[in-house]
């Protein structure tokens, strides 16, 4: 049998809106995932630690405040100052398309906004876990 | 990074994991959980460190409040000065093989601390309540260092029980409301339990349930401890102090009484066992598909072959494929 | 009933003449058709499917009990609902000038909409409200942005609404106190809060203090409030939010309503007479894109909502039965693709909630998937509003789908279906123990998850998005807002805290401390706080020392 990827969904931030993180956790696990939830209002620095306790393969961080900005890439510099960038990182949530380009540049792999199938994300994740 | 050009040896691992390195030990849980063989490897290298943490199991019915009460827990272990390390079983699901481990978020308050770890875990299939890596995971905190290794077991019904054979105090969680369909006895958790928590003791019932129990545990026959009940809430910590303190009080119980140590060597016995057990049940599952055994199966059909010859046959087949 | 069995039995001769010589050449398009929240829909609704309803039981009068038809004997024809759009972001500058510009295009109402760390109780310059400030609403961190955010705008002369929940009562006061300044009597305000906490656990999530000190904080208000601020709607009780979350029609009510029941459960545990705050609770409630079934809902919320206040808690009054509402058309409808199809998927949802019978109106604008609403975008949306009220003629007679089969039909199975609900969440001790146990949230999350199910496998088609795509969309412009924005707000709040005079402060906050503990009415301790200029951060953190902090129930 093959390993099931593991999966932190976090919600960075003050944002409440957790359907979409929700909706993807659940994807993710009928997709044959292992999946952690953080809950609502996570530093990054939790979202990091929680990461890397659970040995994960990949963080999905979900943001719709229009804080992303400042919350994406402070994680993929705390994973950096750990060396855990083996772990793929994706965001998803409200995200301008004019934003993304920084984020990707700050190291997320990839930016999934309204509409995207959960599908989509899955596929993304299978193809591109680092290990 | 983790993943290094050079594959590490597992007396490197094991050195990371004794000397703290989080990352190491998560690494290394991992292996156990997908069954790399470097994870064995890396407990044989430290089974000599292990033995110093108190192992407190938490079960009872999904739901019931053991993740919350482990986060009030923690914090009580916290301010005693001690380490905890924490293994989070939650079922996986049978259709997809995922699952969403959900223990975690009731905890993540104390992701920033430096003195606690925590790690979720699926079933991926066991059935008695833990993980197969669980007791791999539980020596591996034990050699980091953790004063105390927590685990919570997945909600259980009547028969998952695993949790007995890893820890050294289990405390059994329940609580009011259950229905009469799950009494606590029928459950047979009163004969595993050395701490009764009867947790969301603010519904009403909670006293009830626990004369109830306080009632059944009176007729046991118990040696050198009698499992107290405590009534708690999970939302406010109330309780949870009285509960360590059991725990506490029964762990020094049994060293006291020269028990503990008995009582993990039977432990490590019967999980010897069950691993021999497994691997000549895997062995024999592998030759369960040879050409040679189906023509057998259509003589057992037609009746022309006893099933008990064949059991004779099937064994000489297991011995003579180990003996080349 | 002769009658009913001759029908019955043309319906049957249709069937099988008539109509089976179609369908056997020409199949409908599915084998089952449902409303968007999966109710089952009929090919075909007669008088067989209304045949229980009494009319002057279950529909009665305009402004009568139990206000089926409507809250007040002559609706649109009397008075046109309030158009408010909720808006509000950066600073309190700017947001002061959206709101000029808002009651300049004709805009009836004002509606605050405040940036996360305001909601959470948090100070701009808190670690956590790190790059939040100004971002989805107004930052207001004590009395100087309150005054600086209404400035101009005469408080006897708008009704204001501020989407408030768990620090409502900072915000009242706040808005309280700039009154005063501005020579307003509290009597004379008029406005809500929306102060509803329960829907905060449940769907919303800018909660703070655990449910029973939430509790006390708001009966405190509706005490306070029938005192002191008579026009005033002490709570919105909210279906708005449970809805967007996932939920269907018929939860959005059955949710809605067992919170509305636990807020006047702890009124009267409080020891307040229903009928002296029941005629101030409002409600708030989603339009969304299935026509009938939402026109259908918002007839059976007021029914049933009639129902249980008259024989529950008996009250007395006729205004403690009629259930007033605010609408929203559903943001969770509105699409990033192709944004302009979304002015009309929000005509539809307006119009709903206007044959349904609403006191207020926000429509979203068609940016909503994208951003926050752009000056041109949420002008657009206000017309949509005018033109349904000036030209489309739906307000000149009212509640002007009553009788309809399909419509009364739906109304009466949401209504009964709402009630089952209902009667399960009393069987779970309450809204409160069943949001506890995470019940609320396990309805909500399912019937999400089958959306988003639906919408994937095409089941369900939201155009532009998995059925006539574009290729290659251009992004609209889209409104920014200014980073500077939580800079200027943090040295803002530092001068404040330099300027004021801070012996005062300590003063005031340790008799609130002391209050808290107690159980005195809290709003006299918190207005005079703020009027010491203590700010919302200092006022949340000592009630968060004293209650404690709630910790959600997260469930899958
Ligand atoms: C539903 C909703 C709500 C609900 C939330 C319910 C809940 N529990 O989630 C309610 C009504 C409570 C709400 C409240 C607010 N909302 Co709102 N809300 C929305 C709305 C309409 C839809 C969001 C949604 O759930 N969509 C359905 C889910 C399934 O989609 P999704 O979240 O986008 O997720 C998909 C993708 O984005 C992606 N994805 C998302 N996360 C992730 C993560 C990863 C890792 C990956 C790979 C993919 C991924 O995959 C998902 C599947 O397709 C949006 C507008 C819109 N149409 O998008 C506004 C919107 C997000 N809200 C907004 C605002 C401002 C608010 C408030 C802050 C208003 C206020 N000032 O009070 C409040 C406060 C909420 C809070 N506590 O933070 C703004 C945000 C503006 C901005 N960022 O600039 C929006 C954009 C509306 C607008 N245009 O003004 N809201
Ligand atoms: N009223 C009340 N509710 C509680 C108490 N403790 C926990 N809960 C609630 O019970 C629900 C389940 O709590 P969990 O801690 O997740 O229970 P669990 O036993 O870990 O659940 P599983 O791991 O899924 O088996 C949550 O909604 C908690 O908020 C308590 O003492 N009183
Ligand atoms: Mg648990």
């Amino acid at each position: 049998m093959e390993r099931p990827i593991r999966v932190l969904v976090a919600k960075p931030g003050l944002d409440g809106h957790d359907r979409g993180a929700k909706v993807l956790a659940r994807a993710l696990r009928d997709a044959g995932m292992e999946v952690i939830y953080t809950g609502l209002r996570q530093t990054p620095e939790q979202i990091v630690e929680a990461a890397l306790q659970e040995d994960v393969d990949v963080i999905g961080l979900s943001c719709l405040s229009g804080a992303h900005n400042h919350l994406f890439p402070r994680v993929t510099q705390l994973l950096k100052e750990k060396q855990a960038e083996d772990i793929l990182v994706l965001g998803g949530g409200i995200i301008p398309e004019e934003d993304i380009p920084g984020l990707l540049a700050a190291g997320i792999s990839a930016v999934f906004t309204p509409g995207t199938p959960t599908s989509a994300v899955i596929d993304y994740i299978k193809e591109h876990v680092k290990r | 990074m983790i993943t290094e050009k050079e594959p590490m040896k597992p007396t490197d691992w094991a050195e990371r994991v004794a000397s703290g390195d989080r990352r190491a030990l998560a690494r290394v849980i991992s292996f156990l959980e997908n069954d790399d063989r470097q994870g064995v490897e890396v407990l044989k290298e430290l089974y000599s460190r292990t033995g110093r943490a108190h192992v407190i199991g938490i079960t009872g019915p999904p739901g019931a409040g053991k993740s919350s009460l482990l986060d009030k827990i923690i914090g009580e272990l916290r301010s005693q000065g001690k380490t905890v390390g924490v293994v989070a079983v939650d079922p996986t699901s049978p259709f997809s093989g995922g699952a969403i481990l959900g223990d975690r978020v009731r905890m993540q308050g104390w992701t920033g601390d430096a003195g606690v770890y925590i790690r979720s875990m699926g079933t991926r299939g066991s059935l008695g309540g833990l993980a197969r890596a669980t007791y791999g995971t539980i020596q591996l905190l034990d050699a980091a260092g953790f004063d105390y290794v927590l685990v919570e077991t997945v909600g259980v019904g009547q028969s998952e029980v695993d949790i007995v054979r890893v820890a050294d105090t289990v405390v059994v969680v329940t609580v009011p409301g259950l229905g009469d369909d799950i009494q606590i006895n029928k459950a047979g958790i009163t004969e595993i339990g050395d701490v009764f928590a009867v947790n969301k003791a603010d519904l009403p019932g909670s006293e009830r349930v626990a004369t109830e129990l306080e009632l059944m545990l009176d007729l046991g026959n118990h040696q050198i401890w009698r499992p107290p009940v405590v009534l708690t809430v999970a939302a406010t910590g109330q309780g949870v102090s009285e509960l360590v303190r059991a725990a506490q009080d029964h762990y020094t119980t049994l060293q006291k009484e020269g028990k503990l140590a008995e009582r993990r060597l039977a432990r490590e016995k019967e999980a010897l066992l069950l691993r021999l057990v497994e691997r000549v049940r895997r062995e024999i599952l592998s030759i369960w598909a040879q050409k040679e055994l189906s023509e057998l199966w259509a003589a057992l059909s037609a009746r022309r072959l006893d099933p008990y010859t064949l059991e004779e046959n099937v064994y000489k087949a297991w011995k003579g494929a180990k003996d080349e | 009933m002769a009658e009913e069995k001759d029908l019955r039995k043309a319906k049957e001769a249709w069937e099988q003449g008539t109509l089976a010589k179609v369908t056997a050449r020409f199949p409908e398009r599915k084998a089952e058709f449902t409303t968007l929240s999966g109710m089952p829909v009929e090919r075909l609704y007669t008088p067989l499917d209304t045949a229980e309803l009494d009319y002057e039981r279950d529909l009665g009068f305009p402004g009568q009990y139990p206000y089926t038809r409507g809250v007040q004997p002559t609706m649109y024809r009397g008075r046109l609902w309030t158009m408010r759009q909720y808006a509000g972001f950066g600073t309190a500058e700017e947001s002061n000038e959206r709101y000029k510009y808002l009651l300049e295009q004709g805009q009836t109402g004002l509606s605050v909409a405040f940036d996360l760390p305001t909601q959470i109780g948090y100070d701009s310059d808190h670690p956590l409200a790190q790059g939040e400030v100004g971002k989805v609403g107004v930052a207001i961190d004590s009395l100087a942005d309150m005054e600086t955010l209404f400035a101009g705008i005469p408080l006897d002369k708008v009704s204001t609404s501020m989407t408030i929940n768990a620090p409502a009562a900072v915000l009242l006061a706040m808005y309280i106190a700039v009154a005063e300044k501005q020579g307003v009597p509290s009597r004379k305000l008029s406005g809500t809060i929306q102060n509803d906490i329960l829907k905060e656990y449940a769907a919303r999530g800018t909660y703070i203090f655990p449910p029973k000190p939430s509790m006390r904080l708001i009966t405190d208000i509706f005490a306070y409030c029938s005192q002191n601020l008579p026009e005033w709607n002490t709570i919105s009780i909210s279906g708005y939010h449970i809805r967007e979350a996932g939920c269907t029609a018929v939860q959005e009510v059955a949710f809605t309503l067992a919170n509305g029941i636990a807020y006047v459960e702890a009124a009267i545990r409080a020891g307040l007479n229903v009928d002296s705050f029941a005629p101030r609770l409002s409600f708030f409630f989603n339009a969304q894109m299935d026509l009938l079934e939402e026109v259908a809902k918002f007839r059976a919320a007021r029914r049933l909502w009639a129902r249980i206040m008259k024989e529950r808690f008996g009250a007395k009054d006729p205004r403690s039965m009629m259930l007033r509402f605010h609408t929203q058309t559903a943001g969770c409808a509105l699409t990033a693709q192709q944004p302009d199809n979304n002015i009309i998927r929000v005509t539809i949802q307006a119009l709903a909630a206007v044959l349904g019978g609403t006191q207020s109106l926000h429509t979203n604008s068609r940016d909503e998937a994208l951003s926050l609403p752009t000056e041109e975008s949420v002008r657009i949306a206000l017309r949509t509003q005018q033109i349904i009220a000036y030209e489309s003629g739906v307000t000149n007679t009212i509640d002007p789908l009553a009788g309809s089969y399909a419509v009364e039909s739906m109304t009466n199975r949401i209504e009964k279906e709402a009630q089952a609900y209902l009667e399960r969440i009393d069987k779970l001790g309450g809204a409160v123990a069943a949001i506890e146990q995470g019940f609320i949230q396990r309805e909500i999350q399912e019937s999400a998850y089958a959306y988003q199910r639906a919408v994937e496998s095409g089941e369900r088609i939201v155009v532009g998005v998995n059925k006539f795509q574009v290729e290659n969309e251009q992004p609209p412009e889209i409104h920014k807002v200014d980073p500077e924005v939580e800079r200027r707000q943090c040295a803002k709040l530092n001068e404040l805290r330099a300027n004021r005079d801070n012996g005062k402060v300590s003063q005031v906050l340790a008799e609130l401390r002391e209050a808290a503990k107690g159980d005195d009415n809290l709003m006299p301790y918190i207005l005079e706080s703020v009027r010491a200029y203590a700010t919302l951060g200092e006022i949340c953190g000592v009630l968060r020392e004293v209650f404690g902090e709630y910790q959600p129930a997260v469930i899958f």
